[in-house]
């Protein structure tokens, strides 16, 4: 799709500025329902749209990015817009420099048109969790787009942009674009700088592409990934340009399938019938299907509810109302009130930040705490080594391996609201790859019927470290059959 | 299962002011999830390092980085930001007196 909109551009059959024109034209008449965005920048927008088409009159050599309008989820800052991260806390911040990736989107001259929802801090797995709004999923509106970059994915779907940039702690790019039907990659963990992206849990967050195909996932991917001074954590990979390994032969391929991954109670018998139609399409197309097993998979989910948690519960320690963001404090001089530091601290964040997200930062704060850290943090770092062996001897055996991205499609609005626990659990077949920091990628493979919708299906490939190559050519070889 | 006033102290730790109905449903809530957690002490980690963060994964722990990053240096180098910057953020100040971030007293 980047690619013909791009050859459009320079073969001057349209502009731009037509183009992003066409996409606010999209938004008007459908966002009013989907809720994708949280804010828009068309004069901002238009501006860099109308300079890149003066580039091509000029007969300038553009990139592919050029032009192409995306979306990016309000958790990633771009200077001198609101980032509010969908939290009451941030809004009225505004991002005071770019993020990594948005200076390397805007060295490609790409187009922002607009801010998209997300659950609270990236905190959710349906957009429910955004204190501003509930995103809903374009192949029924009565459902859940996924989350948290749920409104990255209702977006792409709905055509309300070309490509979004999203995130992704335990999931979050994966199982919204599953449920709405797009292409979600999640890179290694290091390939992708999350300098200016407003931090969730440092040793699992990725800043991922969402698009409507895989090809346009590697154009995406090859521009955003690199060492970055600015995020230690960033490796030194060879920088090549994924969009030109795409299509090689699989015969080679060999594929693991995880037992435990359908033996898990909670696999949807529809879902599961599409993941076994993929794999005899892999099948056919001669790769080598492997039985594997995960013993250890069992435990990832309980890992991440102690990772992630204690990984939140310190870097929202920064939202206490003194450097950015609301603040009881400032307040005062219209209420008259007169706070205490400590006050300032315990009403800001009391007022300001949302049930799951308070929810979060105290088991963390429990997890780390005295007397607690062993039981709960250094156990759960434990087992994530264990998880991590048992992946590096799989991978001595297999390519990739093969599962559902998320045990059911989209789930009704409200329907997992009440308990939290349940909510988590839309998370099992994802944390792994963020847990192990693996690159992992969710392809439409098909679609169910459900209360008379038709409701897409996610495919889970997970790959090597930093063979993002192997990955993207096995996903766009897929995506070809559908 | 988590007392009320275990979640007061948590909350306290956390600097989140919470009301007595608050603590009664997190004591609920937070007490399913550390019940689910649990499940970690079926996994046997005899003699299993721990993952942990690259500016601790040192060469004699080599590994034990997810991506097996080590001793993530780089130069002590002053990178200076324009005045605009600079700007941007004493705006997101809560509270400001001329170009100072307001703050109460501590003591």
């Amino acid at each position: 799709m980047i690619k013909d909109l791009h050859n459009k551009l320079i073969n001057q059959e349209t502009t731009s500025e037509k183009l992003t024109e066409d996409y606010f034209a999209a938004i008007e008449e459908k966002d009013p329902e989907i809720k994708a965005y949280l804010s828009l920048n068309k004069e901002f927008a238009l501006d860099k749209a109308r300079a890149v088409d003066k580039k091509i009159k000029n007969g300038e050599e553009i990139d592919l990015l050029a032009g192409i309008p995306s979306a990016i989820k309000d958790n990633i800052c771009i200077e001198n817009l609101p980032a509010t991260a969908g939290s009451k806390v941030l809004e009225n911040y505004r991002a005071p420099y770019d993020a990594t990736v948005i200076k390397k989107l805007k060295e490609n001259d790409s187009v922002f048109i607009g801010k998209t929802n997300l659950d609270e801090f990236a905190m959710g797995s349906s957009t429910e969790n955004s204190a501003y709004q509930t995103t809903k999923n374009p192949h029924d509106l009565s459902r859940v787009p996924g989350g948290s970059s749920g409104g990255s994915a209702a977006a792409v779907a709905a055509d309300m942009c070309a490509y979004s940039l999203g995130s992704d702690t335990g999931g979050s790019i994966r199982q919204p674009a599953a449920f709405c039907g797009v292409v979600g990659l999640k890179p290694t963990y290091g390939m992708v700088s999350r300098y200016g992206l407003i931090a969730m849990a440092s040793s699992l967050d990725q800043i991922s592409p969402i698009t409507k195909t895989v090809e346009d996932a590697a154009i995406v991917l090859s521009r955003i990934a690199g060492k970055d001074r600015f995020d230690s954590t960033t490796m030194k990979t060879v920088e090549k340009k994924y969009e030109d390994f795409l299509g090689a032969d699989i015969s080679s391929l060999k594929i693991g399938v995880p037992k435990e991954y359908f033996a898990a109670g909670g696999l949807d018998q529809n879902v599961e019938q599409k993941i076994r139609e993929a794999i005899s399409k892999y099948e056919k197309m001669g790769a080598k299907i492997v039985d594997i097993s995960l013993p250890s998979a069992d435990f990832a989910l309980a890992t991440y509810y102690i990772i992630m948690p204690s990984e939140v519960s310190s870097n929202l320690a920064r939202f206490d109302g003194i450097r950015f963001g609301q603040s009881v404090g400032a307040e005062s001089e219209k209420t008259g009130e007169d706070f205490t530091l400590q006050n300032i601290y315990f009403k800001s964040r009391a007022k300001y930040l949302g049930k799951e997200v308070k929810r979060r930062v105290m088991l963390g704060t429990y997890a780390l705490s005295a007397g607690y850290y062993d039981q709960y943090y250094l156990k759960a770092q434990k087992v994530r080594a264990l998880i991590k062996k048992e992946f590096e001897e799989a991978f001595q055996k297999v390519d990739l391996i093969l599962g559902p991205t998320s045990p059911t499609a989209a789930f009704k609005i409200g329907e997992k609201t009440a308990s939290p626990l349940e909510m988590y659990l839309a998370d099992i077949y994802t944390v792994t790859a963020n847990i192990v920091g693996l690159p992992a990628i969710s392809v439409p493979c098909g679609s169910i019927e459900e209360e008379g919708k038709t409701l897409p299906v996610g495919l889970q490939l997970m790959g090597k470290w930093f063979d993002e190559e192997t990955l993207l050519n096995a996903a766009y070889v897929f995506e070809q059959t559908i | 299962m988590l007392s009320k006033d275990q979640v007061q102290k948590i909350a306290s730790l956390a600097r989140i002011e919470i009301t007595d109905e608050e603590a009664e449903k997190y004591s609920k809530e937070l007490s399913d999830i550390l019940g689910f957690v649990e499940k970690l002490n079926e996994a046997d980690t005899d003699g299993i390092e721990p993952i942990a963060p690259a500016r601790l994964a040192t060469r004699s722990v080599a590994g034990r980085h997810i991506t097996g990053a080590k001793n993530v240096v780089r130069e002590d180098k002053i990178v200076e930001y324009s005045e605009e910057t600079k700007n941007n953020i004493i705006k997101n100040f809560p509270e400001k007196k001329d170009r100072f971030d307001k703050v109460k007293t501590v003591f």
